[in-house]
């Protein structure tokens, strides 16, 4: 006979891991189901963690969790083929507790995360695929494993199955996602000795920086690289819309090799040693991208539910979130006994009532503005590179006419009407 | 039928590193895995209950840490596991190792008649084949080895027929039980484990025992004071230089080949006259 559960989470991601240690804490019966060989072997993003939403789950995290330097600087860069202007913010206050966030290895901290989770009473299963949902009379009753005697059973499963989620797929919840709701980012993870991050990056033990880079770093295409600072290794990344990449016919090594190689980063990385290349799926797609995340039996949290906020690179704290928000609403759907789609669907208003929905919402057209109008990363990042050298190259023109010159050699460039027009339409997309 | 299985967890030596100043292994560079060899021991273990029944008991030494290689044999189908662990045993060779384990199964016996004991052929960081006949010795019973296939067990007259690997062709014997087998890998195929074995080793807490909780224990022989083995000097052995390219059309490198056969012929007649 086939075990019955609580509740049975699919995918030991943060998302995952979140909703199975609330759910523990709460003293349900709880089955975590990894296809990894452990929590995080199959678990990509560039390293920045963030301490609100971990902290809700375990306070004080910082004190025991493999954390790699929490984040002092973040520096964003506009690059051009041989410049970059670059704005940031450095302080020291987040280099003391409680921090701001951290840069992570996911490797060891989604198997410390799942630890946690499996201290808490959740049963942790690693290296099994679930195959799909078992429906009964139009319910979620368990899943299907791909193992022998394959199938558990539970009132309720909360699918954290990432970005491609084909299990809500299989019970309908989305379509097959679009190539401009998915962006694909490749990253590589570079051994440097820990003196030589200091002194590049210019901090100090157990201080990190992050850097953003716009432009150049994905020829122009909507997308991002980063550059993050591990205790002893860089995470170097780049990623761009799957539709940005097919349409420029780039192949994402090529532009992970272009960035690596760029004047403005190579002296970063000199004397490194590639240690783990890696490659994934981010949701992108943004608020109209978001499924059904309730239904009978079954709840959608994390990536699965394409819950990222691209335009501030956040999506692990809200997966956090979606999972504890997940988990609550399990805890009282038991208390009421009842776990119809109408009970679970306190999950669906507490996302929507909570910052990862609204945050989403607020950038609903952004991706979608700079997909349609490629200006914005193609020519105006150029623009402004060209200008900041214009206006501080000391060549004996007066400053006043230089910012004439300046302000003139833009407007000719795409004329007054079409940038007034682009300030507008990015202000809209982003207010 | 009890079949006791003893178990090593071992750092992955595929992907493990080797300190160049030291020459010993980075341990930190590869995760603790279940000694392959065992694996397959456990498995024929598991597929012998499935015909006689029984039970099928792990057996480890090692720090705590260790329990996640009888939670994996629970995995694959054993019924319980036990973990030796006490800051005595550290720093054991061979000798010692066996010794200690001797002593554990001895206490597993005491609870249960132990009919058969299993090993893997050897521990992938280790490379020795020593414990497996050393446990064998201190019990008495007799060790076969290079075990590629378990024929015929019968419980009645006690008694099991192996399929053992020589260098030049196979033997087929009869031992009696209790006895001790060290299985090669070709024994068989490692199972897809059943998802309720993988739920109830989620769940399993293995019985850990300290020296203090075996009996007639003599302390000198456990740990380093045990250990004779003293380890004079590790290398890594070095690359061979590159061999010569043989370069041109085909026919001129056939020619430069019989040349070179030729010049060397002595290698080959030397061989053939033996």
């Amino acid at each position: 006979m086939p075990e019955k559960f609580d509740v049975i989470v699919v995918g030991a991601g943060p998302a995952g891991t979140a909703c199975a240690y609330t759910c523990a804490k709460g003293g349900m019966n709880v089955l975590l189901i990894e296809r990894g060989e452990y929590p995080g072997a199959k678990n990509v993003m560039g390293g920045v963690l963030y301490r609100k939403q971990m902290e809700e789950l375990i306070p004080e995290f910082w004190k025991e969790a493999p954390l790699e330097r929490p984040v002092v600087e973040q520096r964003f860069w506009m690059m051009d083929k041989e410049s970059v202007v670059s704005f940031g913010y450095k302080g020291l206050e987040w280099a003391v507790e409680p921090y701001n966030n951290f840069t992570v290895l996911r490797a060891q901290f989604d198997q410390w995360f799942a630890k946690k989770a499996v201290e808490a009473g959740a049963l942790l299963i690693n290296e099994t695929v679930v195959t799909e949902c078992i429906v009964e009379n139009g319910k979620v009753v368990g899943v299907r494993t791909d193992r022998p005697d394959g199938e558990v059973f539970a009132d309720v499963v909360v699918l954290a199955d990432g970005v491609n989620s084909l299990l809500s797929k299989q019970l309908g919840f989305h379509k097959e996602f679009r190539p401009d709701e998915v962006a694909l980012t490749v990253m590589e993870v570079i051994n440097l000795p820990k003196d030589k991050i200091n002194d590049r990056f210019n901090l100090q033990d157990n201080q990190g920086c992050t850097i953003e880079i716009f432009g150049d770093s994905t020829k122009g295409n909507l997308g991002t690289a980063f550059l993050y600072t591990n205790k002893e290794s860089l995470n170097i990344g780049v990623g761009t819309t799957l539709s940005s990449m097919i349409k420029a016919k780039l192949k994402p090594y090529d532009l992970l090799d272009y960035l690596k190689t760029h004047p403005m980063v190579k002296p970063f990385l000199e004397g490194g040693e590639s240690a783990e290349y890696l490659a994934h799926l981010i949701p992108e797609g943004g608020f109209h991208s978001v499924p059904k995340v309730a239904g009978n039996g079954v709840l959608v949290v994390g990536d699965a539910a394409q819950l990222v906020n691209a335009i501030h690179r956040e999506g692990s704290n809200m997966a956090m979130h979606s999972g504890q928000l997940a988990a609550e609403t399990v805890i009282e759907a038991k208390n009421r006994g009842d776990y119809s789609e109408s009970s679970l669907n306190g999950y669906r208003e507490a996302l929507y009532n909570s910052f990862i929905i609204k945050d989403l919402e607020k950038y609903k057209d952004a991706a979608h503005t700079f997909e349609k109008y490629p200006q914005y990363f193609k020519e105006y990042v150029p623009m402004m590179n060209q200008a900041a050298s214009k206006f501080f190259t000391v060549d004996g023109t007066p400053k006043r006419d230089k910012q004439k010159q300046i302000i003139k050699s833009m407007t000719a460039e795409r004329g007054t009407l079409r940038v007034l027009q682009d300030i507008y339409r990015a202000w809209k997309a982003v207010k | 039928m009890h079949i006791v299985v003893c178990v090593k967890q071992v750092p992955d030596t595929k992907i493990i590193k080797i300190n160049p100043k030291t020459n010993t292994l980075d341990r930190r560079s590869a995760p603790a895995i279940l000694n392959p060899y065992d694996a397959h021991a456990v498995q024929e273990a598991v597929k012998i209950k499935k015909k006689t029944g029984g039970t099928v008991s792990v057996l480890s030494m090692g720090p705590p840490q260790a329990t996640a290689v009888i939670k994996k044999s629970i995995e694959i189908g054993a019924d319980q596991g036990f973990l030796i662990t006490d800051r005595a045993f550290a720093g054991a060779d061979t000798l010692a190792t066996s010794y200690a384990l001797s002593k554990a199964l001895e206490r597993i016996s005491k609870e249960e008649p132990v009919d058969m004991v299993i090993c893997g052929k050897h521990a992938i960081d280790g490379d020795t084949g020593q414990v497996g006949p050393g446990i064998a010795r201190r019990l008495d019973v007799p060790p076969v080895t290079n075990v590629i296939e378990v024929t015929e067990v019968n419980e009645q007259e006690k008694t099991v027929v192996i399929k053992r690997k020589l260098t030049n062709g196979y033997e087929l014997i009869q031992s009696q039980m209790p006895c001790l087998l060290t299985v090669e890998k070709e024994i068989n195929d490692i199972e897809y484990s059943p998802m309720p074995n993988m739920i109830k080793a989620a769940r399993y807490d293995p019985i850990i025992w300290a020296v203090s909780d075996l009996e007639d224990v003599d302390r000198s022989q456990l740990g380093l004071k045990g250990s004779p083995t003293i380890v004079g000097k590790m290398f890594t052995p070095p690359r061979p230089e590159g061999g010569k390219k043989l370069e041109g059309s085909a026919d001129e490198q056939v020619n430069q080949l019989i040349e070179i056969l030729l010049e060397k012929k002595d290698l080959f007649t030397l061989q053939s006259s033996k």
